[in-house]
């Protein structure tokens, strides 16, 4: 029961499953991209929360902001509990055993990038494999935000963390990210794709579609993070308008394994517009530094390519 | 609805298939599990039953323990019963979860099949594993038999679920020992166990929406501890709930159970404290020993999880020595049920001079010879009124004598 909707203002007349009493910092793209996730659909939700920004900034006893049923067991496990979970009503209603209100349930596990590209790493690659019914959602902010920017495997290559600090005999971090989307679509998961707060309708349609496809579904959500990425709170939809269009965050879903590109910028904004917006990236236009931005600029071309013959392949 | 599974009256099983009958006939909604040496045959023994419609559930075989545990608390917030099996390494990986299943007040069910910790790796039965789960905050059942692990692991739904308990259960049994060797046991049939565990109840479901619940919110310095001393006195209120299911099993069953074990200690001189197989073969050498004129009686804890502190003290009263057995590795301690053994009869009248044996580590095994070795040298402390060798002991090990804590030597 996906809603329709036309306009950002019919989220404000939503029921509000995730209240505006949490504690996530001014600008930060968690809110936005959460609040519209649980209010895109009009089914029940189960919520397993792994630890992390989004888990302490919302339920911190005695009070809540979960309007819905929400659990946070550990900081890896969120893929398992909600596997667990939609095990759980498939037994219930098979022995008689689910509450009338419980009908038409999805089970939506959330988790940022350091629950979901590494210390859960493995419980989601279970969890999708054993075919569970739930869909898991990445709040991908590219840092361990919630324990003060230390760096993931989704941290790009030279983004100065806490743990990859720039420095004199240092470009920050050393490594490229990792490719989960394309982890996930290995795994056979029938859907999976990717989604940025800034292109909203295409963000909800993915959401919707993500929740009504049976079996794991897994969407990575860019989560623009204005504490580590050091950009002013205001700016959160413009730094994703630039990692959308500088392609450094490509929109697209893989559906039973057909690509399909959901956004196609008019005019591709270069690689280096959307790091200097950032001070995580500051060092980089240092002189010495430009192979960085080169090299980042060439593998973003690179895997535009890529994708667009990924589509071409699996449509033909 | 699943299939009736028609039981003789006495059965030949190995505790592995006690325990998996018993978690068939409470009808577990999900069991989710990894395999692990000695554990695994529950879980396969399950899935069988599963497989063939003697059970009606589903089986999330997870990729490791650590998810195994994650997904029984989540089904259980969801309102299933739910159960899983594990041991050693198996049980290690499950730590973190296990602090969440009684921190949320899920009551899951976890068969351990008592196995010790690498390294260097092992796969047979010693405590290691009870031991380093004891403050997990999860109410502990102990087996000294194979019929006592089909009637603990029956009892233990009936007992986490109570209302006035909600908390998780362990059920141990010893590795190898009793998981994988076979004696008679007396079941009951389907309907009169079902009957007895009772249906579940859901408390607080995540699938009941007119009243969404927030499991595993943050707490601080402001409320963590309020949480915490309740979650205690939960497990110490247990105790009666505990006792109360004891009894109607009784009622049911005419076994009787008790909190503490007392075997043979009505005229006991002194007495051995031990966990586990060991208490049978206890019991034998006593057997053996009271010939030859030695009073020896046995304690053990039946529920070692609320720790029954008054139960203890009382039990071993009247004794004039006690030797207290460890099944694990002390790392640099006397032994855990050595300690916590002693603290409970400190403020008995009685001084009995007590000792410490480390013993069976990795599954060496322990013999009567061994025990009445033991009782021996209990036996020679309560003579001499004072102990006669150092406080720790390691028996049944290879080489030279070992032993810490000589009290003699350091005054």
């Amino acid at each position: 029961m996906s809603k329709i909707i036309k306009n950002l203002k019919q989220f404000s007349t939503a029921n509000e499953r995730l209240e505006g009493a949490h504690l996530l910092c001014p600008g930060c793209a968690h809110s936005i991209i959460v609040r519209e996730l649980v209010n895109c659909t009009d089914h029940n939700l189960v919520i397993a929360n792994a630890t992390g920004c989004m888990e302490v900034c919302t339920a911190v006893y005695p009070y809540t902001a979960w309007d819905t049923s929400w659990i946070h067991i550990g900081f890896e496990n969120a893929a398992t509990s909600a596997g667990a979970i939609a095990e759980t009503y498939k037994v219930l209603e098979r022995k008689g055993r689910l509450n009338k209100n419980a009908e038409n349930t999805k089970v939506l596990a959330i988790g940022g990038d350091g629950a979901t590209y590494d210390i859960g790493f493995q419980f989601l690659s279970g969890a999708v494999e054993r075919g569970h019914d739930f869909t898991y959602v990445c709040l991908d902010n590219e840092v361990y935000a919630n324990t003060g920017g230390q760096r993931s495997s989704s941290t790009p290559v030279g983004a100065s963390t806490t743990t990859t600090p720039a420095g004199s005999q240092s470009i920050g971090n050393k490594t490229t990210k990792k490719d989960m989307i394309g982890i996930m679509a290995a795994h056979g998961a029938p859907y999976v794709a990717q989604v940025a707060p800034n292109k909203w309708k295409d963000m909800i349609m993915k959401f919707q579609k993500a929740l009504e496809i049976n079996g794991p579904t897994f969407v990575n959500a860019m989560s623009a993070c204005t504490t580590e990425w050091r950009f002013p709170s205001h700016q959160t939809i413009t730094v994703s308008d630039l990692a959308t269009d500088s392609l450094a965050f490509p929109l697209y879903e893989i559906e039973n394994g057909v690509y399909t590109i959901n956004y196609r910028p008019k005019n591709i904004v270069p690689i280096k517009d959307y790091l200097a917006i950032q001070g995580r990236f500051k060092h980089l236009f240092k002189p010495g530094n430009e192979h960085i931005i080169e090299e980042w600029q060439k593998r973003v071309d690179k895997k535009w390519v890529q994708l667009q013959k990924m589509e071409e392949m699996t449509n033909s | 609805m699943s299939k009736e599974y028609v039981l003789k009256e006495v059965e030949f099983w190995d505790g592995a298939m006690a325990s998996s009958q018993a978690l068939r006939q409470a009808e577990v909604d999900i069991m989710a599990a990894y395999p692990i040496t000695p554990s695994t045959p529950i879980i396969q023994n399950y899935a069988d039953y599963l497989s063939n419609g003697y059970v009606d559930g589903e089986y999330i075989r997870t990729e490791s323990e650590h998810a195994a545990m994650s997904a029984c608390v989540a089904a259980s917030a969801a309102g299933a019963r739910v159960t899983t099996a594990t041991s050693s390494q198996g049980f290690a990986l499950m730590i973190e979860v296990l602090y969440q299943a009684s921190g949320m007040r899920l009551p899951v069910v976890l068969n351990v099949a008592n196995r010790a910790l690498a390294a260097p790796l092992n796969v047979n039965g010693d405590h290691s594993d009870l031991y380093l789960g004891r403050d997990a905050g999860w109410i502990n059942l102990c087996t000294f038999n194979q019929q006592e692990v089909y009637d603990m692991t029956l009892m233990s739904f009936k007992i986490g679920e109570h209302k006035n308990v909600r908390l998780p259960v362990m059920v141990h049994q010893d590795g190898f020992i009793c998981s994988h060797t076979a004696q008679n046991v007396a079941p009951l049939q389907d309907d009169v166990a079902r009957k007895f565990v009772g249906d579940f109840e859901a408390v607080d479901s995540l699938l009941d929406f007119a009243r969404p619940v927030t499991y595993g919110a943050q707490t601080e310095e402001d409320w963590h501890f309020e949480h915490k001393a309740k979650q205690h006195k939960a497990i110490m209120d247990s105790i009666n709930v505990i006792e109360d299911t004891f009894e109607e099993f009784e009622k049911l069953t005419g076994r009787k159970y008790n909190a503490v074990e007392s075997y043979m200690m009505e005229d006991a001189e002194i007495a051995i404290v031990a966990l586990g197989t060991t208490i049978e073969s206890s019991i034998e050498a006593a057997r053996q020993l009271r010939e030859e004129g030695i009073k020896v009686g046995i304690v053990a804890p039946r529920v070692f999880r609320p720790f029954p502190y008054d139960k203890i003290a009382d039990a071993l009263k009247n004794v004039k020595a006690i030797g207290i057995l460890d099944r694990s590795s002390p790392g640099g301690a006397l032994g855990m049920l050595f300690n916590e053994v002693t603290a409970a009869i400190y403020t008995n009248d009685t001084k009995p001079v007590i000792n410490n044996y480390i013993y069976g580590l990795g599954g060496r095994d322990t013999t009567i010879a061994d025990l009445k070795q033991i009782a021996k040298e209990i036996q020679a402390n309560a003579d001499a009124g004072k102990l006669t060798t150092p406080v720790q002991q390691f028996s049944g090990l290879r080489g030279p004598k070992l032993s810490f804590f000589d009290m003699e030597s350091s005054k």
